[in-house]
């Protein structure tokens, strides 16, 4: 196994761990933003598509490239804008709910008991 | 790869990290939502220096950017918050095909014999990518109704996927062993394609968000496969957060259904139980009906009320309504709260999502947990649009393909106003005893002309 190879493995596992702990405490209400959220960063496979892209030269690359360019730019737009328009929803009353002085106080409390 | 793109890597990598943490508590949600986006910006911007552009790579870049980031903004801004799922699913789709595309795109660049390291991880992300897409189109035509949400069943069927994959198994290995690339990979592409549709047509109702976040986890791990072919850390840690989280929300999500995620996987809900529950219930029970006056006399009087708003609020953009109704009750001292079940809607979070939107304050939307008890000391449950999360065979009915979620105790309210466009089965396509119940009358019509009728008769008694 290569030293690239080694490493590379090792953030995998790495981040297996981390991907499920940071989640763990995540209340009923926030499920679907939540997976809307993942659903926007593996939008990250813009990265590679776009490293395929760009040394595109043969009408098979040039295809495979425009298609997996356009998308996962689809994926990444889409997703973070869809999940920032649910939750513009929860902010817009939280501050509301604060009257005048939303700028200075803390939000309200959490809106609901976080499952476990 | 240089010192600069990798610390991009490590601190876009960072930006996830937090924006999943932040995107898991009411407070910093929307602030975790714009973190990871930073992070996304960063690991794109510093990916580009890196690269050595053709002119036609050039081209075909700026066009995908421009094409995808216009459907995407466009679609995301559009589409009605009782879409969103399907939107996700869509959003999920493209992902996973975009994965895949990559992988093909490596593996065609590799030649002949590439090696086990670079092969596997290929081959791995066109399987999963392929499967993640075709599952998540199949899911999107089910949710936007271009086809029937209901479960597609036949004889066999389990048999039939099992052999797809058995098939799929097969050419992996065909695929690294043999490397005879461009026709056997194609293939692949092809079976795990078919796979994907044949996965998600046996699902369907109230599971489907449950299959969406499952094939969001896949194409996390498509997404890190493929960064183990390209060797770019971000893939590889992004695309693993993902699939490791995902996996997480799937287990959670089927947890608050009372269900293994086995049995949403293959138990083929609302299908094959179907047909006994329907033979179990009752034909010619006669349930009764009020008119709006009497409705609106009963609230008015009442002192505590739960509303317990469902899917058939939310189609019927009856959110607004409800509110009003609910205000014009507190008005005359009664007390109003809403039940919201995990489910509610079509993914669960959903309804809190469209009642937010309607300005109902938090403090008046209470889980399931919170507020079973309360039920016995309401004087009216007023169920609107929803069904199968009040239904009582989840509790006494073994056979019923819900029984064992747990379930609001409307049944325990003095009194329960049913609102129903129709006496038509829930998204489960189950017969409901609730409507049946003693206690209970039903208000037939459309959710919002329904409410609006209410609020004119309490406004009146």
């Amino acid at each position: 196994m290569s030293n690239e190879l080694l490493n590379e493995v090792t953030f995998f596992v790495l981040s297996i761990f981390v991907g499920i702990e940071v989640i763990s405490k995540v209340p009923t209400i926030l499920h679907t933003p939540l997976m809307s959220g993942t659903n926007a960063i593996h939008g990250i496979i813009l990265v590679g598509a776009i490293v395929i892209a760009a040394g595109a030269s043969s009408p098979v690359t040039i295809i495979l490239g425009l298609v997996a360019v356009t998308l996962a730019t689809t994926n990444v737009v889409g997703g973070f804008v869809v999940t920032d328009r649910m939750l513009e929803m929860f902010k817009g009353r939280a501050g509301r709910a604060q009257g005048a002085q939303q700028n200075q106080s803390p939000k309200p409390a959490a809106p609901v008991t976080p499952t476990k | 790869m240089n010192t600069v793109i990798a610390i991009a890597y490590l601190v876009a990598a960072v930006c996830f990290i937090l924006g999943l943490k932040q995107l898991s508590s009411p407070k910093g949600a929307r602030n975790g939502n714009f973190i990871a986006a930073v992070g996304m910006v960063i690991a794109l911007v510093a990916t580009l220096p890196l690269l050595h552009f053709t002119r036609a790579g050039l081209i075909i870049i700026a066009i995908g950017i421009v094409i995808g980031g216009a459907v995407g903004a466009v679609g995301a801004r559009m589409v009605k918050m009782t879409a969103i799922p399907q939107m996700v699913a869509l959003f999920n789709g493209v992902g996973g095909g975009a994965a895949a595309l990559v992988a093909v795109a490596e593996l065609l660049r590799f030649g002949q014999h590439p090696a086990f390291a670079e092969a596997f991880p290929s081959v791995f992300s066109i399987v999963i990518g392929s499967v993640s897409f075709a599952g998540s189109m199949v899911a999107f035509a089910k949710l936007q109704e271009l086809m029937t949400g209901t479960p597609i069943t036949y004889p066999g069927q389990q048999i039939v996927n099992g052999i797809l994959a058995a098939a799929i198994l097969g050419f992996v290995i065909a695929v690294l062993a043999v490397a005879s690339i461009p026709f056997s990979f194609l293939s692949l592409m092809v079976l795990a394609l078919v796979l994907g549709v044949a996965f998600v047509l046996p699902i369907g109702g109230a599971d489907m968000p449950v299959v969406i976040s499952l094939l969001n986890a896949f194409t996390g791990l498509a997404v890190a496969a493929s960064g183990f072919t390209l060797n770019n850390f971000a893939l590889i840690v992004a695309g693993t957060l993902v699939g490791a989280s995902g996996s997480l929300l799937t287990k959670l999500m089927s947890d608050a259904m009372g269900r293994s995620l086995a049995n949403v996987l293959f138990g083929a809900f609302g299908q094959t139980h179907a047909g006994a529950a329907a033979a179990a219930g009752k034909e010619g029970r006669s349930v009764r009906s009020a008119s709006a006056e009497d409705i609106g006399t009963l609230l008015a009087y009442s002192q505590r009320v739960i509303i317990v708003p469902g899917y058939g609020l939310a189609v019927a953009q009856a959110q607004h309504a409800a509110r009003e109704l609910a205000e014009l009750l507190e008005k005359r001292g009664v007390e109003v709260t809403y039940a919201i079940h995990p489910v509610a809607g079509r993914m669960p979070g959903h309804m809190n999502v469209l009642l937010a939107e309607a300005n109902v304050p938090y403090e008046q939307l209470k889980e399931m947990d919170e507020i079973n008890d309360e039920f016995k000391n309401a004087d009216v449950a007023l169920i609107v649009g929803a069904n199968d999360v009040v239904n009582p065979s989840a509790r006494n009915a073994p056979g019923s393909p819900i029984y064992g979620m747990p379930i609001l105790n409307a049944d325990q309210a003095k009194n329960i106003v049913f609102m129903k466009r129709s006496m038509r089965p829930g998204f489960a396509g189950i017969d409901n005893d609730l409507m049946y119940d003693a206690k209970t009358v039903m208000f037939f019509g459309d959710a919002k002309d329904s409410l609006t009728k209410l609020v004119s008769a309490v406004k009146a008694a």
